[in-house]
Parts: C-alpha cells; sequence; structure tokens
C-alpha cells in the first residue's frame, strides 16, 4: 500500500488564532482513513485546507508523489480529490439532478442535455439506496437526501481521493449501511478515503487507521483494530483512560417525575402533507419520534411550532387549546424548536456568538423589552460554561465556531427561553460524544425542571436510550405508540417496516 | 486584526486623505468664518450639502441594507416630498401642515414598499423599482409636470435658515441618526434588523418579527427620503418633479456601501455610513476645485468608492496579509 495524500506540517491561521498546528497525515490508497477529535479540533478545516478552501498558512501537501496547492475546491477537484463538506453547500434552487453533476454536466454542443443528467443523477442516487424524483429542487428536501446528494455527486466523480466530513449525520441506518457498502467496494478498487465522523460504532465498522487531532494538533495515527474505544476517546479528550470511562457513562439519562399530560395532540394533520397524529407530551416527559427517512418526522415538528401550520386537528396546552399558526404563536404556547437544519434555519453566521444564544429570549421578550447587555453576557457565559462551547469568547462571530459547537449554541438558544415542550430535531447532529452525554444529561435536568421534550434522531439507539415514549411513524402517518418496557430497537424496526 | 474591523476606520481614513489633500491644493480650504450669526466655509457647505441629501437617505438606506434589502424608490420619494409641500403652500396650507403632509405620504409609501417586500414577498430592488417609477409619476401629477417655485419664509429657512450658528440640515441629520442610534440600540429593534438580515429563515424560527421588521426600515427609508425631498425643495424654493433627487439612491447605497454596511446584509453602522456619505459629498467638491469636468467626474468618484469597499473586504486583507508575510513562523 502506498500513500495516495501526503501531508506534512500542516499549519493554518486565522488572525493571531492557530485552528492547525503543524499536522501531518498520510492517506493510502486502498484504505478508509478516519479523521477524529473534539468539536472544534480542527477536523473540518483540515479538509479544507486539503480542498483549497483555506490557504494553509505553512506547511506541504503531495497527491501521488506531486506537490499541490490547491486554490479553490474546483482545483482539487480536478486534481482528483472530491469532497463532502459537513455543511451541505449545493444549490438549493437547482434540482438534485443538476446539483449532483453540475460541472461535469453531459453536453450536446453547447446545450446541457439534462436527460441525460436526470438518468446519470438517478443512477448515482440508486447506487447509495435512495429513490427520489431528481428534478426536484434541491432545498425542497430532507437534509437527509440533501446530504445523500452530496455523497452521490462526489462518488459521481471517480475520483482517487474521496473526503467525507460527517456524511452520516442525518441518515438513519438503513442509509448508513447501503452508504458503507459503497464505500467499501470504493476501497476495495484502491481508492483512498478520508472520513470523519462522531459516531464511534461507525468508525470502528468501517476504517483501517485512525488519526486523531486535538486542539489543532496532531495527537498520532493507529491501526482500528489496535486500538480499543476507551483509548481512543483518551486521546481525543487528552485525559487518561479513566476519565474516558466516566465520559461514556454520562450518557445514562435518568428520567425525569411524570406529572400528567402537558400537551395533547388531537388528530393533527396538514392535508396532503402528513398525518393525521394524536398523542401526548407529558411534563418531565420525553418522547421520541421515530421512522424512516421522508416518514413524517419533521414535518410533525414543523407542523406544532407553526411554521407549516397544520389544516385540521387541534392540541392542547394544559388543557386549552392553542393556536400554532406561526412559530411566534408557538413560542406564546410555550413551545421551542431546535432544527435540523443549522446551517438555513439555524445560526446567524455573522452575529456573535452571545447575540446567537439570546435571540429566541429577546424575540419571546419584544423589541421593546431588551435584555440588558450585562444579562446577556451572563447568559451567554453560563452556556459556554455549561455545554462547553469552544469559542474563543462571546462575541466571536457564530461562523468562526466549528459545526459541533454551532449546533450547542443553538440548543442553548431555546434552553434559554425555558419553555415548557423542547422539540429537538437531530439535536445531537455533529456532537462529539463527550458533549453528547453533557446534553442528554442536560436535557434531564430541564425534564426535573418539568420540561416536556419530543426528541427526533435518526440514531434508534438514542430515542430507545432517552425516551419513555416512542411514537412510530411510517408513509407520514402514525403507526403506533409505545410505552415503557414495549420500546426496543427490534420492536421500532419491525413497525417501521412493516408493509 | 482587531483593529481592522471597526467599520469606521476605513472611511475616515480617505476622508482624512481627501482632505489633507484639499488643504494642499486649494488654500483657504479650511477658512471659516462667523457672519450674520452663522457660520460660512467650504467645509460647512461640504457637510450641509452632504446633510441634506446623502446623509439623510444612507441613514434609511443603511437599515434597508442591513435587512439584505436596497430602497431604489429614495430618489423618488424625495420628488414626491417636495412637490406635496410646494404645492401645499402654495395652496395655502401651514408650514405644519405642508411638511407633516409629504412626510406622512412619503413613509406611507415606503410601508408601501415594506409590504410589497415582506406580505406579497417581491424582490426588494423590483419593488423599490415599481416605486422608484410610480413616485416619479405622482411627482409629476402632483405639479402637473412643471416646476413648482413657491415664496414661503418657514419652507425656504428649513435647508437656508441656521441653527446655533450651523445651517439647519447639518443639526437635524445629526438628530436624526441620535434618535435612531438610541432607538435601535437601546431597543433590541437594532439586534432585530441584523438578525434579519443575517438569515431570514433562521430568525423567523427564533420567533422575531421579521415582517415587522421589514416593514419598520422601509418605512423609516421612506421618512428619511420625505426630510431629504423638503431640504432640497427648500434650498431653491422650487420643487422640480423631473429631476429631484434623480439617481441620489445611488449615491445613499454608496456611502452604506463604503460606511462598511455590507450589502449582504447583517451588521450595520449609522456612524458609518454617514462618514460615507460625507466622503461623497467631499470628493464631489474636490473634483469640482480641481476642474474636473463635470462629465468625467464619475470615474475618479467610482474609484475612490472601489477602493474603500475593497478594504472593507476580509478576503483581501486576508491575502494581503498572505503577500507581506509568506510564512509566519
Ligand atoms: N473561519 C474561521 N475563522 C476563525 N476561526 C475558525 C474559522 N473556522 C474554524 N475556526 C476555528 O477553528 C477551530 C477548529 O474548527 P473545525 O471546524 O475545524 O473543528 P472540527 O474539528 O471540524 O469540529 P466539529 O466536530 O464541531 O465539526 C475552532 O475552534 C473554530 O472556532
Ligand atoms: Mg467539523
Amino acid at each position: 500500500m502506498s500513500g495516495i495524500l501526503q501531508l506534512h506540517g500542516i499549519e493554518k491561521r486565522f488572525g493571531d488564532f492557530a485552528a492547525l498546528r503543524g499536522v501531518s497525515l498520510e492517506l493510502r490508497a486502498g484504505e478508509i482513513h478516519a479523521l477524529m477529535g473534539e468539536n472544534g479540533a480542527g477536523k473540518s478545516t483540515l479538509i479544507k485546507v486539503i480542498t483549497g478552501v483555506h490557504a494553509a498558512t505553512a506547511g506541504t501537501m503531495e497527491l501521488e508523489g506531486r506537490a499541490i496547492r490547491p486554490g479553490s475546491p474546483r482545483e482539487a477537484e480536478r486534481a482528483g480529490i472530491s469532497t463532502v463538506y459537513q455543511e451541505v453547500n449545493l444549490l438549493p434552487n437547482l434540482s438534485l439532478a443538476e446539483n449532483i453533476t453540475m460541472g461535469r454536466q453531459a453536453m450536446w454542443g453547447p446545450f446541457i442535455r439534462h436527460g441525460e443528467g436526470r438518468r446519470r443523477a438517478r443512477a448515482a442516487l440508486a447506487r447509495l439506496g435512495v429513490e427520489v424524483d431528481v428534478a426536484r429542487p434541491l432545498g425542497a428536501c430532507p437534509v437527509a437526501v440533501q446530504q445523500m446528494a452530496a455523497i452521490a455527486r462526489a462518488l459521481e466523480q471517480r475520483a482517487r481521493v474521496l473526503i467525507l466530513d460527517e456524511p452520516t449525520s442525518s441518515l438513519d441506518a438503513r442509509e448508513v449501511a447501503e452508504l458503507f457498502g459503497v464505500l467499501r467496494r470504493l476501497r476495495d478498487e484502491g481508492m483512498g478515503i478520508l472520513f470523519v465522523s462522531h459516531f464511534l460504532d461507525q468508525i470502528y465498522a468501517l476504517s483501517d487507521r485512525i488519526t486523531v487531532l486535538r486542539d489543532g494538533g496532531y495527537v498520532g495515527t493507529w491501526e482500528a483494530a489496535a486500538l480499543p474505544r476507551l483509548e481512543l476517546v483518551s486521546h481525543m479528550i487528552g485525559k487518561p483512560v479513566a476519565a474516558a470511562e466516566a465520559c461514556a457513562a454520562k450518557e445514562e439519562a435518568s428520567a425525569g417525575p411524570r406529572r400528567g399530560a402537558v400537551v395533547e395532540v388531537a388528530e393533527l394533520e396538514r392535508k396532503g402533507v402528513a398525518g393525521p397524529f394524536s398523542f401526548a407530551l407529558e411534563a418531565g416527559g420525553a418522547t421520541g419520534l421515530a421512522g424512516l427517512l421522508g416518514s413524517g418526522r419533521t414535518e410533525v415538528a414543523r407542523m406544532l411550532f407553526g411554521i407549516d401550520p397544520a389544516t385540521s386537528g387541534s392540541v392542547r396546552v394544559d388543557g386549552r387549546v392553542v393556536s400554532l399558526t406561526s412559530p411566534r404563536a408557538a413560542m406564546a404556547a410555550g413551545f421551542a424548536f431546535c432544527s435540523e437544519d443549522r446551517k438555513v434555519e439555524g445560526i446567524l453566521p455573522s452575529l456573535s456568538v452571545r447575540e446567537n444564544i439570546v435571540l429566541a429570549l429577546q424575540a419571546s421578550r419584544g423589541a421593546l423589552r431588551r435584555l440588558p447587555r450585562a444579562e446577556q453576557e451572563a447568559l451567554a457565559d453560563t452556556f459556554i460554561k455549561a455545554l462547553h462551547i469552544k469559542t474563543r469568547g462571546p462575541e466571536t462571530p457564530m461562523g468562526a465556531l466549528s459545526g459541533g459547537n454551532q449546533q450547542k449554541c443553538l440548543l442553548a438558544r431555546w434552553m434559554a427561553v425555558q419553555p415548557r415542550l423542547l422539540i429537538l430535531d437531530e439535536p445531537t447532529r455533529g456532537i462529539d460524544i463527550g458533549a453528547k452525554g453533557e446534553i442528554e444529561a442536560l436535557c434531564a435536568e430541564l425534564r426535573r425542571g418539568g420540561l416536556a421534550i419530543l426528541f427526533i434522531s435518526a440514531e434508534l439507539e438514542e430515542v430507545v436510550r432517552n425516551c419513555s415514549r416512542v411514537v412510530v411513524l411510517r408513509d407520514r402517518q402514525q403507526a403506533e405508540v409505545l410505552e415503557g418496557g414495549a420500546i426496543s430497537l427490534r420492536q421500532i424496526m419491525e413497525t417501521v417496516a412493516a408493509a | 486584526m482587531n483593529r481592522f474591523r471597526t467599520p469606521l476606520l476605513w472611511p475616515l481614513a480617505a476622508l482624512v486623505a481627501l482632505l489633507v489633500f484639499n488643504a494642499l491644493a486649494s488654500p483657504g480650504f479650511f477658512d471659516v468664518e462667523w457672519k450674520d450669526g452663522r457660520l460660512y466655509g467650504t467645509v460647512v457647505d461640504i457637510c450641509n450639502q452632504g446633510a441634506r441629501v446623502p446623509m439623510l437617505l444612507a441613514l434609511g438606506m443603511t437599515l434597508v441594507i442591513a435587512t439584505g434589502g436596497v430602497d431604489l424608490s429614495v430618489g423618488s420619494l424625495m420628488a414626491v416630498s417636495g412637490a406635496v409641500a410646494a404645492v401645499q403652500v402654495n395652496a395655502g396650507a401651514s408650514l405644519g401642515q405642508a411638511v407633516g403632509l409629504a412626510l406622512l405620504l412619503c413613509s406611507g409609501l415606503g410601508l408601501v414598499n415594506g409590504v410589497l417586500i415582506a406580505k406579497v414577498r417581491l424582490q426588494p430592488i423590483i419593488a423599490t423599482l415599481v416605486m422608484m417609477v410610480a413616485g416619479r409619476g405622482l411627482a409629476m401629477l402632483l405639479t402637473g409636470s412643471q416646476m413648482v417655485p413657491f415664496k414661503h419664509e418657514g419652507l425656504t429657512f428649513l435647508a437656508n435658515g441656521a441653527v446655533g450658528g450651523l445651517p439647519v440640515p447639518i443639526p437635524l441629520v445629526l438628530g436624526v441618526a441620535l434618535l435612531a442610534g438610541v432607538a435601535l440600540r437601546g431597543s433590541a429593534w437594532g439586534l432585530f434588523i441584523e438578525a434579519t438580515g443575517d438569515n431570514e429563515t433562521a430568525s423567523r424560527l427564533a420567533g422575531l418579527p421579521t415582517g415587522g421588521v421589514r416593514l419598520l426600515v422601509y418605512a423609516f427609508s421612506g421618512l428619511c427620503a420625505g426630510m431629504s425631498g423638503l431640504l432640497e425643495a427648500s434650498n431653491i424654493a422650487a420643487a422640480d418633479p423631473a429631476r429631484m433627487g434623480d439617481t441620489r439612491e445611488l449615491d445613499a447605497i454608496f456611502a452604506v456601501v463604503a460606511g462598511g454596511t455590507a450589502l449582504t446584509g447583517g451588521r450595520f453602522s449609522l456612524a458609518g455610513s454617514l462618514v460615507g456619505a460625507l466622503l461623497l459629498q467631499t470628493l464631489t467638491l474636490t473634483l469640482y476645485n480641481q476642474n474636473v469636468p463635470p462629465a468625467v467626474a464619475p470615474v475618479p468618484k467610482a474609484l475612490v468608492i472601489l477602493v474603500v469597499c475593497l478594504l472593507h473586504s476580509p478576503k483581501l486583507r486576508e491575502q494581503w496579509g498572505r503577500w507581506r508575510s509568506p510564512s509566519p513562523a
């Protein structure tokens, strides 16, 4: 096996902050190489240096023995490096097909052969086990489909090096399995694959070697088979194995006391889209929504938060019917919603971390009752500490934070309003294992205070672990409600798959 | 790095450079004279003319641009405002009535812009382009397409009188800016405007009244245009429906961008826009003083604006840093 991509002493500074400090790495042909590290360790930055999004401040790169220094992702693509970025960066108004074939369209003279493009796009998606109408605009598709489109686009290029930055963060188990099948095949054909994920199971299922980054520095590279999990975690957090054990143990979440239903959903339906749904959400309880991609999970959340309001049915809070016609109305009813689409529906990239955190609270107070600056700062500080948000300070622009840390800020935004019902759509998307435990613990604490949680996750284990009730969805309808002891991975899978 | 980020730095630096050039090139540039209880001089003229149009328009335009929009109708609304006031005083209305009606109408038309954008969901550039054409037509209609001169002491005082030794427009624009600044930063409207411009969808999902934000900024922009139109008409004691405010919306946009508010929306700086407007006005006068023919004056003007805008670009500054120190240790 030979090194196909080599990095020597890569350094990247943003102003006076070093995001990468002398990272060296060798990617071999025919291997899947995992890049691991906590949120903000520098993984995405390293990938952006390789693909020419950022220019390295120091260091050199070689692709198949020749020095490269791509000035843009396009150049990197031409050199044979194809990439799936952490944040889907395709064009929302173009169709899936156009996004997938963009830049390599089949031509007939000066004209694009759209029919041929759609055929190729369909084939590329079919390889991943996804069947959708490729003429749909990308922006109208769920995040998981968008992620699949980004992957399909990268696969379409037949590159020599494939880089995937958290490609599975919104995929469910079946889709992940399809993707992994394809990746293994490509590896066996001799491609070098660099892979970032926070899911340890996926890392061990897939990768041959593992490189760990910590605070922008290179920690080491190991054969995956020779590196026990706890040791990997201890390398990532930079503490001895015992601490890593504690970190893993924190994942146990305890349920709050039951206090009867706060929110009752009855026959909620959006005509032609999803429903009807009927279930109750209890104070101090966590209810999960489980189902395949496109089964209506996100649609339920969007109805409850008044983004795409329901056309019939009712929702009661403490027995009183509430109107959920807009997010503002839903917030007035005590609801909060943390979207799965962090880039489009979550962050305000050029505003500060502080402003991003206080935004929803300020909105619910109204424009005229401005939260005093000191209180804003106190609030931001509290959450930065509680969630271990890695930022240079509360005034850093949100766009400069790593993906996982942005996610933590969005959770903070909604915890700050102290809602009655917190709707979390893929809340741990892109969050490292240590932080995942912390967030679950924090949610448990809020539940002890009487908060109800509606929890949506493609990761069924997470649903099973955290929820005392699971509403299983199939084909945009409610299939079954599981409670207490009846909740198990197998039961959910069977209900999901039943025809 | 940090000290280069304040939006005021670059337009201020350009302004100072221009002033220094003038001080050397045209002696007496900084001479100020006290006569009949008010100040006279080139610098006072620059501030006065700057306050009358570009500064006032830039205040409204700053907020519009901060929400990610643009308002092309302000030039036409100036003409509407002047026309209303002139016709009113000629018909015997009091100053209060004339001014009140002009400002009310312009804010109302601004609000219509806001409704078209926030509720009907037209692109800001289209909605305000429509208003630009419609507004000019309205001004023509009000005046019968004729220049309307007037003799009204109160109305002419607005642009020609003095308060505390300064021509009225200067304290007026500073007052409006101060009021707007205090209102926006003292409440959460400032944050709401910046948030809407930074990511509208996310802001709406965080419970912000993004529609209300849009209505507010376009109405305010209309109000500023109305004030500016009154001052222009007052200055020449006549309303010229065809030429008043023509292309001045571009000056306002230049001032805002030069002042460090990005056209993509988000962070805004009212002070930056005022300095940007002053820069533009100084530049105009400098070119005039240097006998650059008015027909070619836009070329050097465009160059200066280009340079200031490039200085604001973080990408370019990063590149510059790279050229200066190819590989820092
Ligand atoms: N454009 C930028 N400007 C300033 N700092 C940045 C910028 N991009 C990244 N950083 C900083 O660099 C560090 C590394 O970020 P990076 O996105 O590489 O982390 P990551 O390992 O991908 O984390 P995650 O698991 O959360 O995605 C972070 O501290 C981040 O704040
Ligand atoms: Mg990342």
